[in-house]
């Protein structure tokens, strides 16, 4: 049982991957460590038990990472997927910690794996877990057992209390029991809020009740909301969430990564009413999928169908849901609850437009369409050859970019402009200080971890000066 | 090598029941792993742990047969349950271990030979065990019965004492005949599942060498490196260090046999052999290689998590786990005990382990080496055939 009586020198709320990294960092520099975890242990990790790979700088191979990434690439690939809006700074210091980032995971018995089938684009800035996020978060928590840090499962951080700059008591339900714990410094890491749909419709109005939620029910935002309302400095637009268009069918929480769906460059996408909305083939996927979110959620009903022929399914990975197919577009559009003679009219009419091209899946062909509006500026292609297959689209939400200011040293700001004195934040819950919007695959584990061992060092190193 | 094949093709098209079998026991299992099989494509997170998820990569659609293969081509090391974001209690529920397991044990059915015998893979733990016991009182009872008194309580090992316990003729006729039904029913099973997951010619040099090291080393029971999940989530070498000391075990006490019948046909020597002779010490170490390897198999087996294993199959698993034990531990006391008016019942004792091993290899959890061979060199060609493919220009 864990002694909730005791006051630890670092109290780590969360229990994902920024919070194992400071809770792991903290207790190797020889302080007392005790996490609150809010989901039971099957569940543990947050959305850290869906992750796939982090994005590392190196200068020469390391791990599986091939030839080199070095610090200036990786922030241009960065200010271009931000559109400059990220703090150079803080996102410096995040590109050149992850370094030192995965000697640190292999230290805590994280194994990787050559970049998945598929992914081939990845392999030289992307290093793979073996066996993804969950097994990272084991690795973590035995790594954080063996090392002797307290672990409650279950355990729900309710309010903090935040008088004269520094962090007093702490409230959780434990178990279904109320605790209050004390600690020297503490250390929040409890990711976004995208689980509260609450909290989401603020932003986004009552069209956030169609949402699906990529990862865990969990994150629902207690402790970023508790420190905002106590006038712990906000960061971030909350509205911004990275959305990406995964099928309808995906669960509403915790769905992962196999209800994403990467049909859409090769389709045509049309909403409820049969109509198309966006260019389908603007760019590769792997640069748009974060787009696609967005605009489904704009559209009525928060809901899209990606229309194509047989020759578009060998093009891209399958999802877990089955091909809705049929073999005329009328009959398809029955079946998907659509009009028939509105996708019919779409259909034809982009059929009529379609150029002829040298149609090539690998790269932007340029085969595109003309006169249509919108129009399909690559690998348009008529639709013609049945079955013709439909796969309904809805947005599904990875993370929240609200969050709090942090400063170099991961020490949380306050409105005021001062720092709050016992108190570092790791992860996404701070990510909106590196990063206001976009996103480049494998950067939210490189924030976690890096700040997740600042936050780590610098609670500790806070708590045994006190001493 | 034509020949043989039509031979065979001959004799596997005698069994029309085989399919039906499947249909009427099969589904659940197939259902199951179908599912799993399409989250983990869609997913493919373990991919580095085990030859199992490349294979899964190269197809999109999955027939009973392909499940056959890739549950076959499972070492059951755990380590993709383990790290499963979509293990219970999430909604998904996926254990792949879980359901391979299962599947494999349907597949051994299924491919039986001759196929009324496939019913001795429902609750073969109990069929293994009961005819384990069956076949050595029974061939007690007999020596006990037809055996000459003096021989059979004699307490001598000279030379030949064996054989005025149980005649050699007999013990030749007995052992022959049971080893080489076991030898033809795995070769017709072994056939019907080559040639349903794929077919194509075995022997390619290069696949099957490859896969003849797999099966020497276990590589796949290496998990990408540090080993598998034996225990719970912490990486460990045990089953594949267990599983050497068994396999090579029984290869050495394998060996001991083939020994001891060129000593006997070809050089005259007769048993029993002196402990220092060639077929007694290769008996002796092999002995204690597959006491070590089924003991430690056993206990991982009792200290692992139960999540990801599937209980329909643990009976059998322990029940040949038994066997083997026993087997080799008789022949021990045997050895030790030769000289002693034991010696008779001993040696029924030993002889009749040693007949239920062979009669029941095709029709026990033996099999699982014949089937993970062949899925080891359909994989091995399987993979040579993609990196041709994606050498081509
Ligand atoms: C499907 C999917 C795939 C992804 N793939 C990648 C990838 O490949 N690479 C990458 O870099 N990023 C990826 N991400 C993003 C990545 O998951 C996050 O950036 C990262 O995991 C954030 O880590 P964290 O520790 O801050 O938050 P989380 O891992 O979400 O952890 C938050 C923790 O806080 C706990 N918690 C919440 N509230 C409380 C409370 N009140 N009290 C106590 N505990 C609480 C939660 O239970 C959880 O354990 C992916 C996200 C999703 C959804
Ligand atoms: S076992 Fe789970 S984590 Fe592994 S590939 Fe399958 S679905 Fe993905
Ligand atoms: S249990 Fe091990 S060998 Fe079997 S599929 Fe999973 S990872 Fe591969």
């Amino acid at each position: 049982m864990t002694d909730f009586s005791r006051v630890y020198d670092v109290l780590i709320i969360g229990g994902g991957n920024a919070a194992l990294c400071a809770a792991i960092t903290a207790r190797r520099m020889g302080a007392s460590v005790l996490i609150l975890e809010s989901a039971p242990r099957p569940f543990r990790g947050g959305n850290s038990r869906h992750v796939r790979n982090i994005r590392a700088m190196h200068d020469a191979p390391a791990v599986t990472l091939s030839d080199a990434y070095h610090e200036e690439e990786y922030w241009e690939d960065l200010l271009r997927v931000t559109g400059g809006e990220t703090d150079e700074r803080l996102a410096r210091m995040t590109i050149r910690g992850t370094q030192d980032a995965l000697p640190f995971m292999l230290d805590c018995g994280i194994r990787f794996q050559p970049s998945l089938s598929g992914t081939l684009s990845l392999s030289r800035t992307n290093a793979f877990f073996l066996g993804g996020g969950k097994s990272l978060v084991n690795a973590l928590y035995q790594t954080a057992q063996r090392l002797g840090i307290a672990i409650a499962y279950d355990s729900e951080v309710t309010a903090m209390h935040l008088d004269d700059g520094r962090i007093g008591r702490v409230e959780a339900t434990c178990q279904g029991f109320p605790e209050t714990i004390s600690a020297k410094a503490v250390v929040a890491a409890s990711g976004g809020f995208q689980a509260n749909i609450e909290w989401l419709k603020e932003g986004w109005g009552d069209i956030a009740e169609n949402f699906i939620i990529r990862g865990t029910p969990y994150a629902k935002g207690k402790v970023l909301r508790n420190l905002l309302d106590q006038g712990v400095a906000k960061i971030g637009d909350p509205t911004q969430c990275h959305a990406v268009a995964i099928d309808g069918r995906a669960p509403k929480f915790d769905g992962g990564i196999v209800t994403r769906l990467d049909s859409v460059p090769f389709s045509i996408v049309v909403n409820r009413d049969g109509q198309r909305f966006y260019d389908e083939g603007e760019d590769v996927w792997p640069k748009r999928y974060a787009i696609w979110g967005r605009l489904v959620a704009q559209q009525p009903g928060q809901i899209a169908y990606s229309i194509f022929d047989s020759r578009s399914v060998p093009l891209f990975m399958p999802s877990v849901f089955p091909a809705i197919s049929a073999d005329s577009i009328g009959e398809l559009a029955e079946k998907l609850g659509l009009d028939a003679v509105a996708l019919e009219a779409t259909v034809s009419d982009y059929n009529a437009a379609v150029q002829p091209g040298d149609f090539d899946s690998q790269r932007l062909d340029g085969c595109a369409t003309k006169g249509l509006d919108p129009s399909k500026t690559n690998w348009a292609r008529t639709i013609d050859t049945p079955p013709y297959i439909g796969y309904p689209l809805r947005p599904g939400i990875t993370f929240t970019y609200l969050g709090v200011k942090v400063d170099e040293h991961a020490q949380v700001c306050l409105e005021s402009g001062r720092r709050v004195d016992n108190l570092f934040a790791a992860g996404e819950i701070m990510a909106g200080s590196v990063l206001g919007k976009g996103y480049l695959a494998g950067f939210g584990m490189a924030i976690g971890t890096v700040f997740g061992r600042l936050a780590g060092q610098n609670a500790a190193r806070h708590a045994l000066a006190a001493d | 090598m034509a020949n043989l094949d039509e031979a065979l093709d001959a004799l596997t098209a005698q069994a029309p029941g085989s399919c039906q079998l499947r249909e009427d026991r099969g589904q659940g299992a197939y259902v199951d792993a179908r599912r799993a099989i399409e989250i983990c494509n869609a997913c493919r997170y373990c991919e580095g742990f085990c030859a199992v998820f490349p294979a899964m990569t190269l197809r999109r659609e999955f027939r009973d047969s392909d499940l056959d293969y890739l549950a076959n081509l499972c070492h059951n090391c755990r380590g993709c349950f383990f790290s499963c974001q979509y293990a219970p209690p999430h909604e998904f529920g996926i254990n792949v271990p879980k359901v391979f397991a299962e599947l494999r044990t349907e597949s051994y059915a299924k491919y039986a030979w001759p196929q009324p015998l496939a019913g001795l893979f429902r609750r073969n733990g109990t069929i293994l065990s009961l005819a384990t016991i069956l076949a050595v009182t029974l061939i007690l009872i007999l020596t006990m019965a037809l055996s000459d008194p003096a021989a059979f309580w004699g307490a001598n090992d000279r030379s030949g004492s064996f054989y005025a316990v149980i005649p050699w003729e007999i013990m030749v006729a007995v052992a022959g005949a049971s080893f080489g039904f076991a030898i033809l029913a795995l070769i017709i099973s072994g056939f019907r599942f080559w040639r349903e997951t794929g077919g194509g010619s075995f022997a390619q040099a290069g696949p099957l060498g490859k896969a003849a090291g797999d099966v020497l080393t276990l590589r796949n029971l290496g998990g990408g490196g540090e080993g598998c999940n034996d225990i719970d989530e912490t990486y460990s070498s045990w089953r594949r260090i267990f599983h050497h000391f068994l396999f090579y075990g029984f290869a050495l006490c394998f060996a001991a046999t083939c020994v001891a019948t060129v000593y006997d046909h070809f050089l005259g020597l007769i048993a029993p052999y002196a402990f220092l002779s060639w077929p007694v010490q290769l008996g002796f170490w092999g002995g204690i290689g597959m006491m070590i390897g089924t003991v430690g198999l056993a206990w991982v087996k009792i200290a692992a998590d139960p999540g990801p294993a599937a209980p329909s199959v643990v009976g059998a698993d322990f029940a040949l786990l038994m066997l083997l034990f026993l087997t080799a531990f008789t022949g021990l006391v045997l050895l030790g005990l030769r000289a002693t008016p034991a010696m008779g019942i001993l040696l029924a004792v030993h002889l009749g382990t040693v007949l239920t091993l062979f009669v029941f290899a095709p029709y026990s959890k033996m099999v699982h080496g014949l089937y993970r061979s062949l899925a080891l060199l359909r994989n091995a060609r399987e993979q040579r055939r993609t990196s041709d493919a994606a050498a081509a220009p």
